[in-house]
């Protein structure tokens, strides 16, 4: 599966088709957001495709601790390693339409910091594996701490960002950024299944070079 | 095992085209929201007529072309290490 070429195809194909159809096609006239509405299939993708990745790593880790199976390790290792780059992706391309839209880079809006302490809790998990020599407990132990960390995505940034006042859509005073088909058309069979195979394959490609690696050790 | 990776991408598949068909409403058309009657907002209506949104898309294709080469390459590069390995 890992090595199979038709969804790498699949990939390319899905994510032309998301940026020449992202600036090229129709969106709504919105106040303040004006054109930037694109960024809905880069910014927005980034978190939706982080949500998936970081549930995946979840899958493995529980996958781990129910066979303690090595490879589900890795695996877990690899979709969490991805799931934070697009999270900083997310954070960055988030920070970059703020400054145009919201007039400052960042506003400590609370969804802003409610992702940012998401991904300080996934860093956290790499380093928690790293202070551990023992491969057998840095496993067990960081597949704990997986479980905990997607917990916590919840409250920081679907639970509480709704609830209190905020600039992002969704929030307490805020409609809804209220998508329509012209929008849904691109993101849903484009940009998001086009960001989460490309996610898949640099993640796959990470772990072949790590079986790779201990392959070459024994 | 693939029997299971099949039927779920089908479901996968079936849910976006679903997702997708509701862009549309029962005439075909995409289902728009139009607010823009109510007052002029401005879009990038003179970049699309100057034929600049092109320059933007090619760019954006050209990097996204530049990162796809790349990763293609590792793909290559880590395949044939796994055959010699296997070989090996």
């Amino acid at each position: 599966m890992l090595r199979q070429n038709w969804w790498k195809i699949l990939c390319v194909i899905l994510l032309l088709y998301t940026f020449v159809a992202g600036f090229l096609g129709p969106v709504p006239a919105r106040p303040i957001l004006n054109e930037t509405i694109r960024n809905y299939y880069f910014h927005i993708a980034m978190w939706f495709s982080m949500m998936i990745l970081f549930i995946t790593s979840l899958v493995y880790s529980i996958k781990y601790l129910r066979t303690n199976n090595h490879i589900f390790d890795i695996y877990a290792l690899e979709y969490a390693k991805t799931g934070i780059v697009y999270g900083c992706l997310g954070l960055a391309t988030g920070s970059a339409w703020a400054g145009f839209t919201w007039g400052a880079f960042w506003s400590n809006d609370p969804k802003q910091l409610g992702a940012v302490v998401a991904l300080l809790i996934y860093l956290a998990y790499l380093v928690l594996r790293n202070s551990m020599t023992d491969v057998d407990k840095r496993a067990r132990i960081g597949a704990v701490y997986n479980v905990f960390a997607f917990a916590m995505l919840f409250p920081t940034i679907w639970i509480i960002p709704r609830l209190v006042e905020s600039l992002h859509p969704g929030g307490a005073g805020n409609p809804a950024i209220n998508a329509d088909g012209r929008i849904r058309i691109i993101f849903w069979p484009g940009a998001l299944p086009g960001w989460t195979l490309l996610a898949v394959w640099i993640t796959t490609l990470r772990i072949r070079l790590q079986l790779l690696a201990e392959q070459r050790l024994h | 095992m693939y029997k299971k990776v099949y039927a779920l991408l089908l479901f996968l598949f079936c849910w976006l085209s679903q997702m997708a068909l509701h862009a549309q409403d029962s005439t075909g058309q995409l289902r728009t929201v139009d607010n823009s009657s109510a007052q002029h907002i401005e879009m990038a209506d003179k970049l699309r007529a100057d034929g600049k949104i092109y320059v933007v898309v090619t760019v954006v294709v050209i990097i996204l072309a530049g990162l796809i080469l790349y990763v293609a390459r590792l793909d290559r590069k880590i395949s044939r290490l796994e055959k010699e390995t296997k070989r090996g």
